[in-house]
């Protein structure tokens, strides 16, 4: 049932992926000037001649379908030719070196985000309209309201710049950076089993990450708390109370459980939106992953880099969509999966 | 309805705060102090009037180009508002247009039609945004065609669920019984049948297109650098937030009180319109 469910899942996936890889080959034409002299740049003089034999090479003399069609053979096997801006390195190891900050940032705010939505969603929903429940509802609110790049530098200026608690851009003191495991500092330190390391890594991890962290923060709050109040009208949680279950039990083993199930599918959706909020908070604190590179690639008009970073973000978000999808089908005998 | 919105003290606030901003945006060429683009070279950074070497010339101070915070904070309201109506109208249009017509007519139209939506829900819509911006440069056209790009889907959904709904309903059948033409059975019968759930949408989807076009601007890529926008003036003050914080703050403060306003009102109106969907 899991393998039908699956093939015909990853079968919708094609045309998903054909439209997205399509729209970003298309915004590379979209683009001003001809790649072939932003590939050559400040090259000197070059004839006509060498000019055509490039765009020979590159194909770009052919008929845009089979542009698009050497677009992606080339995008699946992660070419995308040369960095327009980094000179003499192509975009795959450009990619591939701010990879893992991004992947260390959009975890932390992850696990931000869950460990403390879920808590305070099941106890505002324990008190509807109690005072925790209110505070809660307004914090909610004004996570949804707040553009985040704004709660970023007011985060900044607040706890770096007047308080100096915590480290306002970068990803960790340069002096202090673990040996080399997985690119991931975090990680990287506790492999390597280096305290301070992991400290510095993790200090300047915070403000970016409850940054990003705040408005998925809020959404899963307000899901919790309202899927709990509802789960907890039900009877049978009146009858596991009536059972003179303990409250803690039909809390958190009665209710709790079947509250998750359609939070768990906002959660997966949340996170794809959360690789959005990377971009720009990236941008903001200066943390060298692949959002701030997509960032200074549309300033610097290096388009196969962008168009690299875009495509990896919007694959992820497919692929986190499939995964919100397969979770649901798990959790709720309800979703029929065939 | 409007009793029913009225009551909602919050709601009947936040309607009035996104009035007061509309009001704002029209008459700031009448209330600003400032043009908005005007240098005072003389007052730099000049801090809020309530700081002790605050000057009470910029209420709110001024920014690394002397130019007063106040009236670009008043000028800056024009364009997120009407970027926000442009788009939200036009979105609306498109969606709930396409979305009759695959929930009446059905068939190979609506065939059609979902899978394209399928394909654009898998969208993230801000990183697409940017990947056009991107190519095409801070251009109004662009930005309201890039913002535009996916947001018609949602209309389209709730249109089309809506209309497969009424089409079956006996006053559809009734109307169709006496002659109506499809036409009239469309506009007249069924549209103002499913407005509500529109409006409420069109109120929340407002208060996302005000966050993703400050968010653009924000990046350098959204509204062009000579028309004053709330996301470039946070960008303009962010090399300053060490000596000069009200830079970078009062134009984020302004978007945050416009999109809660937004929200509080749209969250008051689906309550006011939609008992289904009351929590």
């Amino acid at each position: 049932m899991w393998g039908r469910f699956l093939r015909q899942r990853l079968l919708q996936l094609i045309p998903v992926l054909i439209g997205v890889s399509f729209i970003v080959f298309l915004t590379m034409h979209l683009t001003p000037g001809d790649p072939i002299e932003h590939m050559l740049g400040q090259a000197g003089r070059i004839t006509q001649e060498q000019i055509d034999e490039l765009r020979a090479h590159y194909g770009l003399d052919r008929p845009l379908i089979v542009q698009y069609g050497l677009f992606v053979g080339n995008a699946v096997r992660g070419e995308f030719g040369p960095s327009y801006s980094h000179h003499g390195r192509t975009v795959r190891s450009v990619v591939a070196a701010r990879l893992p900050a991004t992947l260390e940032l959009t975890v932390f705010a992850f696990v931000i985000a869950i460990v403390f939505a879920i808590p305070a969603g099941v106890i505002a929903s324990l008190r509807p309209h109690g005072l925790f429940d209110r505070l809660a509802t307004v914090g909610a609110l004004l996570g949804i309201s707040m553009p985040g790049f704004w709660l970023g530098i007011v985060l900044m200026i607040i706890f770096g710049l007047q308080r100096h608690w915590l480290p306002i851009s970068g990803r960790i003191d340069l002096a202090l950076v673990p040996d080399y495991v997985t690119g991931i500092h975090t990680l990287d330190a506790l492999l390597t089993a280096n305290g301070p390391a992991f400290w510095s890594a993790l200090k300047h991890l915070a403000l970016p990450g409850v940054a990003m962290a705040a408005p998925m923060a809020a959404m899963v709050m307000r899901m919790v708390r309202s899927s709990m109040i509802g789960v907890l009208a039900q009877d049978y949680v009146q009858f596991a109370r009536a059972k003179g279950l303990p409250e803690t039990t039909v809390v958190g083993k009665h209710a709790l459980r079947n509250a998750l199930i359609p939070t768990v599918n906002l959660v997966a959706l949340q996170t794809g939106l959360l690789l959005s909020g990377n971009m720009i908070i990236e941008t903001v604190f200066q943390f060298p992953g692949l959002g701030k590179l997509a960032v200074d690639a549309i300033a610097a008009a290096d388009y196969p880099l962008v168009q690299a970073v875009v495509l990896i973000y919007a694959v992820s978000y497919v692929l986190l969509n499939l995964v919100a999808d397969a979770l649901h089908a798990a959790l709720d005998p309800r979703v029929q999966i065939a | 309805m409007l009793k029913l919105l009225l009551g909602n003290r919050v709601a009947a606030v936040a309607g009035l705060v996104v009035v007061a901003f509309v009001m704002l945006a029209i008459l700031a060429p009448i209330l600003a102090p400032y043009d908005p683009n005007e240098q005072h070279p003389e007052a730099i950074r000049a801090a809020p009037f309530w700081q002790a070497d605050g000057e009470s010339r910029f209420l709110l101070g001024s920014d690394s180009l002397g130019r007063d915070l106040l009236s670009r904070i008043m000028y800056g309201a024009r364009i997120s508002i009407l970027l926000g109506v442009v788009v939200v109208l036009l979105t609306l249009l498109v969606g709930t247009g396409l979305g009759m017509l695959a929930g009446y007519f059905r068939g190979a139209f609506d065939a059609v039609m979902s899978r394209i939506v399928d394909t654009l829900l898998a969208f993230p819509f801000l990183i697409f945004a940017l990947a056009i911006m991107a190519a095409t440069g801070p251009n109004l056209v662009a930005l309201v065609l890039a913002l535009a790009f996916k947001g018609w889907v949602d209309f389209y959904r709730v249109a089309r669920a809506d209309v497969l709904a009424a089409r079956e309903a006996d006053y559809v059948t009734a109307a169709r019984g006496v002659g109506a033409s499809t036409a009239h059975i469309l506009f007249s019968e069924i549209l103002p049948n499913i407005v509500p759930p529109l409006i409420v949408l069109a109120a929340l989807r407002m208060a996302i297109i005000i966050i993703a076009e400050a968010s653009l601007s924000f990046l350098g890529i959204g509204v062009p650098p000579s028309i004053p926008a709330w996301g470039t003036m946070v960008a303009d003050g962010r090399a300053d937030i060490a000596g000069a914080w009200w830079i970078a703050t009062f134009p984020g403060l302004a978007i945050l009180a416009l999109v809660l306003a937004v929200n509080l009102f749209g969250e008051g109106l689906r309550d006011a319109l939609d008992p289904r969907m009351r929590q």
